[in-house]
């Protein structure tokens, strides 16, 4: 506690001190915590908008931005607690895994021309709407994690899914079966869990501890449309 | 003369020299000093008069420059170097007050702070309050609590349309998901929306003391026993299954539903009508969303596919057991009058 309380000690023996006399002598010693941890996900470097980087070439920025989302879609295949898809968020990488998703969810239109198009809309609206809402959620049920680091961190986690619909589509190419329809099926299902597991290892750090159920049922949820829309997808 | 001009009497063109005065005036920047002889010169100073005060004023200019470079305030510095300084002031006058309108626009609606407190639960109180959701209470003497949450029902109206998109799997038939998925997403939200809504405008009527978000709350806890009902007759294709599900897991929902609103309605008349159109709507949707919105769904198919369709592999193809139940004491009346017909005909 405060040393002044010794410093003015004496009752009777000392002459009247003048009022905050002992104040210089406080200090505050190491048992009172007077620091915390502000836990706010921090970006580590923020772009420097000098010359720099204005004046590089386009490849050198392509090619920076590509080895970020690289190294990222290399942190989702291999899930383990880190906050680098928090740090760094972007969103490029979960636009050109929407996109790649999107495309390849269209049928061809021999049959109808009217079936391309809004199936690439409705991919798109699912997504974005879907990661929004989770966010939402996340956020309303206390947790503290910005926006569009959340965005960040679900677009990348649809990367498994994305295999499982190539490889989906690799499979069709082979005879239609009940054999051809349970491959499928287990590869869904098992990008499906990657997928999860994947999003709540970088998601649960950032919920209040005894709610993180609450928080990973929604994605849970939103995964799940996304691998029944690559199971049920048929090209004719 | 003793014109000290301010900064900003700078050399405008086109503009009479003999208003340099004036706008020193008005602007109150820089030097305090104003020339009384400039001012009230309206007739046209001396062109010396005016060669020595553009000087002046160009010196000044530069000496200035410097220093308006940091000065950031919408101060009207619209003699120096007019039309650049002017419009840039202008731009940023704009630019502040729009920003200011958009941050208080944003913080006014996006705030989604409004919704947290609804959202403040525990995943043990989800649990429990989902169980409590099939068992109803007797006691309808004092009104029964509802807990007035959004995270359960939002979570119970997403999993019923997970639940109904899993309903359509299938390995062989052409499925547009685009188109079913809106169905599902419209159908649901529809309901749990429109329902509530419908319900509470009805127990405005019926002097009951609910809320909105109670009768969001409620009916959300209610779709518990539909996602448990569908889930369970999606993956098991019989009809007799469905029948008691619908009657025992509906019935319970619907009943404590109806027990609540009992318990918060006074009069039987009120209670009749309130509880008997929740009961008649939530049971309804359930058969609906087991017969009907299969014929919604094929519908769909049919109308984009054209009429060879592979057959499905659901049972509600099975034309005669699809019918609702409403409906099966008709049909079965007019087989057996049918079956009279043929009989007395062949005598």
């Amino acid at each position: 506690m405060a040393k002044a309380a010794e410093s003015s000690g004496d009752p009777g023996t000392t002459p009247p001190r003048p009022l905050f006399a002992g104040l210089s002598d406080i200090s505050i010693s190491q048992d009172i915590p007077v620091e915390g941890e502000i836990t706010i996900p921090m970006r580590s470097h923020i772009r420097e908008f000098d010359s720099s980087t204005l004046n590089e070439s386009v490849q050198n920025t392509i090619m920076r931005d590509l080895k970020a989302v690289g190294k990222k879609f290399m942190h989702v295949l291999y899930p383990r607690k880190s906050n680098t898809l928090l740090r760094d968020w972007d969103l490029w990488g979960p636009l050109i895994l929407c996109v790649t998703l999107a495309l390849m969810l269209q049928r061809s239109s021999i049959d109808s021309e009217k079936d391309g198009g809004p199936q690439f809309a409705e991919v798109f609206v699912i997504v974005w709407f879907g990661a929004v809402t989770i966010t939402l959620n996340s956020k309303l049920l206390g947790g503290n994690i910005s926006f569009f680091q959340s965005l960040c961190v679900l677009g990348y986690c649809i990367l498994p899914l994305t295999v499982a619909m190539l490889v989906c589509r690799l499979v069709l190419l082979a005879e239609p079966g009940p054999i051809n329809f349970m491959v499928r099926f287990f590869v869904v299902i098992v990008m499906f869990a990657w997928s999860i597991v994947a999003s709540t290892a970088f998601l649960a750090d950032s919920q209040p501890p005894n709610r993180k159920a609450l928080a990973i049922y929604p994605v849970f949820l939103f995964y799940f449309v996304i691998s029944w829309m690559i199971l049920t997808f048929t090209p004719q | 003369m003793a014109t000290t001009a301010a900064p900003a009497g700078g050399a405008r063109s086109g503009a009479g020299p003999e208003w340099g005065g004036f706008e020193e005036n008005i602007q109150g920047g820089g030097s305090a000093v104003i020339d009384m002889e400039n001012m009230d010169d309206t007739s046209g100073s001396s062109f010396e008069d005016m060669g020595e005060l553009h000087q002046r004023l160009r010196e000044e200019e530069v000496d200035a420059d410097a220093a308006a470079a940091e000065e950031e305030d919408g101060e009207f510095l619209g003699m120096k170097g007019f039309k650049g300084q002017l419009s840039r002031q202008v731009a940023d006058q704009m630019w502040q007050a729009g920003k200011r309108q958009a941050s208080r626009a944003f913080s006014l609606y996006a705030n989604i702070d409004i919704l947290r407190p609804y959202f403040d639960v525990e995943p043990a109180q989800v649990r429990s309050r989902l169980l409590e959701s099939m068992i109803p209470i007797k006691m309808v003497n004092f009104p029964q609590k509802i807990a007035g949450e959004l995270y359960g029902p939002l979570m119970l109206v997403f999993t019923l349309v997970a639940i109904l998109l899993h309903g359509m799997k299938t390995s062989d038939t052409i499925i547009r998901e685009g188109t079913l998925m809106g169905t599902a997403i419209g159908t649901c939200f529809g309901y749990w929306l429109g329902v509530s809504s419908f319900i509470y405008f009805l127990a405005y009527l019926c002097n009951a003391q609910i809320t909105m978000l109670q009768m969001l709350a409620l009916l959300g806890y209610g779709l518990f026993g539909h996602c448990i009902v569908l889930f369970v007759t999606y993956n098991i294709h019989l009809h007799a299954l469905f029948y008691l599900f619908w009657l025992l897991v509906g019935g319970l929902s619907t009943l404590r539903m109806v027990a609540v609103l009992v318990s918060r309605t006074v009069g039987p008349t009120q209670r009749l009508l309130l509880c008997g159109t929740l009961a008649a709507l939530h049971m309804l949707f359930l058969l609906y969303l087991h017969f009907a919105y299969h014929k919604v769904v094929e519908g769909i198919l049919d109308t984009l596919e054209g009429p060879n369709i592979p057959p499905m592999q659901r049972v509600p193809r099975d034309v005669p057991a699809a019918l609702p139940a409403a409906r099966l004491s008709a049909t079965m009346l007019n087989a057996t009058a049918k079956a009279v017909v043929v009989t007395l005909q062949s005598h």
